[in-house]
């Protein structure tokens, strides 16, 4: 328990929280990781995923896509992109670029497949109806498919930050910032409170990120729905 | 920072001629594949084992007594969405580089999944099957093991595959202390800018997950030859 102790220690140590290696600035390094791979992932993965629930091409394939994604570790991305970059980009291997990369990568799967499965779970006797009235494919999307699919838009969005946070502690692995590096600097030094602190600060900003996500869940959907996601095997 | 790119900068002059599998690096290896293998497996089945041994009679228990439903949603998910390796690392003044270390994340990580599968498949077991069953005269037990869990063990059986494979890929990260099964060639392979163990630690890792998945499948197909795969909805977290 004094590890524990010493990592809290650490963390109340004015000392940690000014500089370039400051709580502050890495705190700022994880969150701009994060937020950037967050941000080009949804872009790519909810018009694709509202597409293919809309249209209902390529089910069977986006189903397998999330299973492989699942099965692939967040390790093996990190590293495959670091040396693919050190390979092919070398002056831009040891900055943002790889680890942005292999968050947004991480991050695709599960918006994809919980977009999907929000527009298609919406009552075909609905949509029929919403077409009945004379309703474009459009505006059957944007006015009834996309607001009931809400719910599960946002749980992908929230797995996917938790997911692409989590990772994020990874970078400093690959010469990348982020609060990851306490842990890996802590671990290479020996000194335990620096790790201890950086895995509360990982964690805390994990936890912080879902509270967030789950209160911005709350305020998009609509009030007639509160299901929790659900998502096929 | 700077002996780290000299360093990756030479090693980048061999990589024009550097093949993505060196084969030789394989069968030179091919004891510490079946050992990592073997942790990978073990890791896999404790994680799973324990974490469903907890799980299983809080779900039954929630299914009874819905209040509790709630706080041990509200508690597997926090567990769930620490991050595992910052939660190893959180334990390792504690219980050092051992097994312990590594377990405790994961079956943490996997209660959530499994918590959440087995109540929704308890949940779907109707309740006029259930009244029927007590109308001839089955013991609340009787009642649990003979017509709820049969009934329940399709969707049960996917939690544990989605926790399964989910935990095969998670071991990975075990590897930044020694204790990642296929993870440690990912993390050597990262480390020394090679690709061979870098690849066969990925593909070794994801057909084990893929492995285990049929496994489960062909597992569940036996035990409930009545339900169809495509008809069984698990709940992802």
């Amino acid at each position: 328990m004094n590890g524990l102790l010493e990592g809290l220690q650490w963390l109340v140590d004015p000392a940690n929280w000014s500089g370039v290696d400051g709580i502050p600035a890495r705190v700022w390094e994880h969150v701009q990781l994060s937020v950037i791979a967050l941000v080009i992932a949804t872009l790519i993965a909810v018009p694709i995923g509202l597409w293919i629930g809309h249209t209902r091409r390529g089910q069977f394939w986006t189903v397998q896509f999330a299973n492989v994604g699942r099965s692939i570790p967040s390790l093996a991305v990190l590293s495959i992109m670091f040396l693919i970059a050190v390979k092919e980009f070398p002056s831009l291997a040891f900055g943002f670029l790889p680890t942005i990369v292999a968050l947004t990568l991480l991050g695709i799967p599960v918006i994809l497949i919980n977009t999907y499965v929000g527009i298609q779970q919406v009552d075909q006797d609905t949509v029929e109806a919403a077409r009945g009235m004379g309703m474009s494919g459009r505006q059957v999307l944007w006015t009834l498919e996309v607001p009931m699919a809400m719910p599960l838009i946002m749980t992908g969005l929230r797995l996917a930050a938790v997911q692409i946070v989590a990772t994020a502690g990874l970078a400093a692995l690959i010469a990348g910032g982020g609060l990851g590096r306490y842990i890996v600097d802590g671990f290479a030094l020996r000194e335990n409170d620096r790790i201890v602190a950086g895995a509360i600060l990982v964690a805390v900003l994990s936890l912080l990120t879902d509270l967030a996500f789950s209160l911005l869940a709350r305020a998009t959907s609509p009030k007639l729905s509160s299901e929790p996601g659900k998502v096929p095997a | 920072m700077s002996d780290f790119f000299v360093g990756a900068t030479t090693i980048l002059a061999q990589q024009d001629t550097e093949p993505l599998i060196r084969w030789i690096w394989i069968s030179d290896h091919a004891d510490e594949i079946v050992s990592r293998g073997l942790q990978h497996v073990y890791l896999t089945i404790v994680t799973v084992v324990i974490g469903f041994l907890i799980a299983f009679p809080a779900a039954v228990y929630a299914s009874r007594h819905r209040w509790a439903v709630s706080p041990i949603t509200s508690i597997s998910g926090v567990l769930y969405t620490i991050p595992a390796f910052a939660f190893i690392f959180l334990l390792l003044p504690i219980t050092g580089l051992s097994l312990t270390t590594v377990a405790i994340p994961l079956i943490a990580y996997s209660l959530l999944i499994l918590f959440r599968n087995t109540l929704a498949g308890l949940d779907s077991v109707e309740p006029e099957v259930k009244e029927a069953a007590v109308g001839m005269g089955l013991s609340r037990r009787q009642l649990l093991w003979r017509v709820e869990v049969p009934l329940a063990m399709p969707v049960i059986i996917a939690g544990l595959r989605i926790a399964t494979v989910s935990s095969i890929a998670l071991i990975t990260i075990a590897a930044l202390i020694g204790r990642g099964g296929f993870g440690q060639f990912i993390l050597d392979g990262l480390n020394t800018f090679f690709w061979t163990p870098l690849i066969v630690g990925v593909v070794l890792s994801v057909a084990l997950a893929f492995a285990a998945d049929l496994l489960l499948l062909g597992l569940q197909r036996l035990a409930t030859p009545w339900a169809t795969a495509s008809g069984v909805r698990a709940v992802a977290t």
